[in-house]
């Protein structure tokens, strides 16, 4: 399943590493962060609850970016 | 500007007129130090408090940590050597910040002038009910419902009109800007501008399912498929930042130790120091990470305002290597439809000519019978003719206002017995015979598009090596059609399956540097549209198939436009190496100064900044596409 959110974040480089920690996330298969149009999408793994994983994916992006968000 | 732009601007300049303003006041010792404290704080807190974060999460490789440890250092330094002169490490956190304040205007700019440029997203449909005209969602609307668009509003679902003649303006979807005449039975797209008249509209489609909603996503979703330019930036930056902070360690600790244990000397532990804090400066990426998403976000804006839809980064890059454009004929340098085109060796003018022809044809379905009654152009009266006889693979005989006529092939005159003038012409030849004697031959075949040949010169002025034409046509026609246009090559009698082939053949051949297009209408090439390593599809205005295989979509089908999507990608290609090549080059040069003593802070500053300023400035330079 893919699904895309609206996120906000100030850099290219932070996008970028939003989306390493993304992709690093349990439960999601690909996920590509688009800086200029402050988007994400991401691919879920079979039969996982996106709810869920999106709030491990949303941690994990703190983690390496403190000042991000994303709009679940 | 947003509140945080806001914000910050107000930070920049409170804390800048605060340095200026302490450069004048008489404070010493700790006071002064105190005193300096304040715009630094002012400038810096959130890059200090994101360093400090970064490293409880072991992160400790961004530019918030360089610029941390840099001005810290500096003050470090400065307190240390009893100097007072903290000026250097809040300067290079103001600038530092201005130049973020910089990236992030104008990189939310150009994503409001871009969005501005595809602003084809229809906010409303009117639907009538009870006599008035109601606003609902386009979402709302179901298929086969009738819809309402008045002058000057958006076409908001694909449809066919019901009633009314208007005019639309579709340059936000084609980039063209002559407007288009319909009328009733017409279809029509969503994305249209509606000019003169009242329409009504009976949807065909859902919102979601209609041009404008397929198109919004694909340029939306366009810059998410990197390309390998922006693979290798991220790569870069994350190898690029560990590799600077060894870097500057080495150079604070190893030059001083050479210098105590191996030549005697004292160690200048401030000098060296200061040194690899400077590099630190110098060092920071932002000018690369930006400019280069940046460069391809605009090129694409750019590109869908000129009509040329590019599904993703990597496509713009691929395109931009293309030196093998081959064509399918059919619908792409020609128009796909059957025209007369010439009229010869008749004793009766043209135009009686082809009304004799169109009434003779005019109970046929065939594809020639509509062509020849499309070149009539007038209402066809059947009480005119009378004994139609259609012979199978021949033509067909009727009596036309008295006189016999017959229209078809050379079988057809040989067995009325009539001599008839062989043509020369390339396409499909209909003799006639009016009252037993040979009356002439009209052409009928399918026309080049009026731009094609300079579409094809085009091309290889922009530096494309090979062009290559393939049809299921007779090779008459298509070696007839290849040397009008000025194609290398034409390979004819192919069906759909073969021009998969001759594409892989074609490909299996080349220099794999240089990338093969393929330019189809869309309707039966797919297959080949997504075998080639790039797949142009034209004319696409309401075919999906299209849309989902191709990798570029040309809104129009005006063959012009290939060239087009090759230079805009080229530009924007340029752009972005330009900017690589700056912005390293231009940090390698600094850092190797820094390394030797040539340079102090300021000016490590002052390059950060200005590389970045220039480069963004640059990349949105891949937006303009009109003039190329």
């Amino acid at each position: 399943m893919k699904k895309s959110y609206r996120i906000d974040v100030d850099c290219a480089n932070c996008a970028n590493k939003m989306e390493i920690a993304a992709k690093a996330t349990p439960g999601v298969k690909d996920a590509v962060v688009n800086f200029m149009t402050l988007k994400m999408n991401v691919e879920f793994d079979e039969g996982a609850d996106h709810r869920a994983v999106m709030q491990d994916v949303l941690r994990n992006c703190k983690r390496v970016e403190d000042d991000c968000e994303i709009y679940l | 500007m947003n509140r945080k732009q806001k914000k910050m601007l107000a930070r920049i300049l409170i804390s800048a007129a605060l340095l200026i303003a302490l450069n004048f006041a008489p404070v010493t010792g700790w006071a002064r130090f105190a005193c300096y404290m304040v715009p630094y704080l002012v400038i810096g807190y959130d890059i200090l408090i994101k360093a400090g974060k970064g490293i409880a999460h072991r992160q400790v490789t961004d530019e918030n940590f360089l610029m941390a440890v840099a001005t810290v250092g500096a003050i470090a330094l400065a307190l240390y050597e009893g100097s007072g002169d903290y000026t250097e490490a809040i300067a290079v956190m103001l600038f530092y910040q201005i130049g973020e304040w910089f990236q992030s205007y104008a990189v939310g700019k150009s994503r409001r002038n871009i969005s501005e440029l595809m602003d084809i997203r229809p906010d409303y449909a009117n639907i009538e009910k009870d006599g008035k005209l109601e606003r609902v969602d386009p979402d709302e609307v179901e298929a086969g419902s009738i819809i309402v668009v008045q002058p000057g509003e958006k076409v908001p679902i694909d449809g066919v009109i019901v009633e009314g003649e208007s005019a639309l303006n579709t340059a936000a979807l084609t980039g063209e800007s002559l407007p288009r005449d319909v009328r009733a039975g017409d279809e029509i797209v969503s994305g249209c501008i509606n000019m003169s008249g009242v329409l009504r509209i009976r949807t065909t489609k859902e919102f979601g399912e209609s041009t404008v909603s397929k198109i919004l996503d694909l340029v939306e979703n366009a810059s998410s498929r990197k390309s390998r330019s922006e693979a290798f930036i991220s790569r870069f930056a994350r190898v690029y930042t560990p590799a600077v902070c060894i870097s500057a360690l080495a150079l604070a600790v190893a030059p001083p130790l050479v210098r105590i244990l191996g030549l005697g000397l004292p160690g200048g532990w401030e000098t060296w120091i200061y040194r690899a804090l400077t590099f630190l400066v110098a060092s920071c990426p932002c000018a690369l990470v930006i400019s280069i998403p940046l460069s391809f976000f605009a090129g694409i804006g750019g590109a869908s305002n000129a009509g040329v839809l590019v599904k993703g980064s990597n496509y713009l890059e691929t395109l931009s290597q293309a030196r093998i454009v081959v064509f399918d004929k059919t619908g792409t340098l020609t128009k796909g439809v059957f025209e007369v085109n010439g009229i010869h060796h008749s004793p009766y003018d043209e135009n009686s000519l082809i009304e004799y022809a169109a009434l003779a044809e005019s109970a046929s379905s065939h594809p020639i019978s509509k062509s020849l009654r499309a070149a009539y152009g007038r209402e066809i009266d059947r009480s005119r003719v009378s004994g139609i006889k259609e012979i199978s693979g021949e033509g067909v005989s009727a009596v036309v206002d008295g006189h016999s006529v017959a229209a078809g092939n050379g079988k057809l005159m040989d067995r009325l017995g009539v001599n008839y003038i062989e043509c020369h012409s390339v396409g499909t030849i209909i003799h006639m015979a009016i009252d037993g004697e040979y009356a002439g031959h009209i052409v009928i075949s399918d026309v080049e598009k009026p731009t094609a040949r300079e579409a094809v010169a085009e091309l290889k002025k922009c530096g494309v090596r090979e062009t290559v034409m393939l049809t299921g046509d007779v090779e008459r026609v298509a070696e007839s059609v290849a040397r009008d246009l000025g194609i290398d090559r034409a390979y004819s009698g192919l069906m759909p399956g073969d021009k998969v082939e001759k594409v892989e053949e074609l490909m299996r051949s080349r220099d794999p540097k240089a990338k093969l297009a393929f330019v189809g209408d869309g309707i039966n090439d797919a297959p080949v549209l997504s075998r080639a390593d790039i797949g142009i599809a034209m004319g696409a205005m309401g075919s999906d198939a299209a849309i989902e295989a191709a990798d570029v979509v040309l809104m129009d089908d005006d063959p012009m436009k290939i060239s087009k999507a090759i230079k805009i990608s080229r530009k924007c290609l340029r752009i972005v190496y330009e900017n690589i090549v700056f912005a390293i080059g231009v940090k390698l040069a600094c850092l190797v100064l820094v390394a030797f003593g040539a340079a102090n802070m300021w000016l490590a500053i002052f390059a950060d900044v200005g590389v970045m300023i220039l480069a963004v400035l640059n990349a949105i330079r891949a937006l303009f596409v009109k003039k190329l």
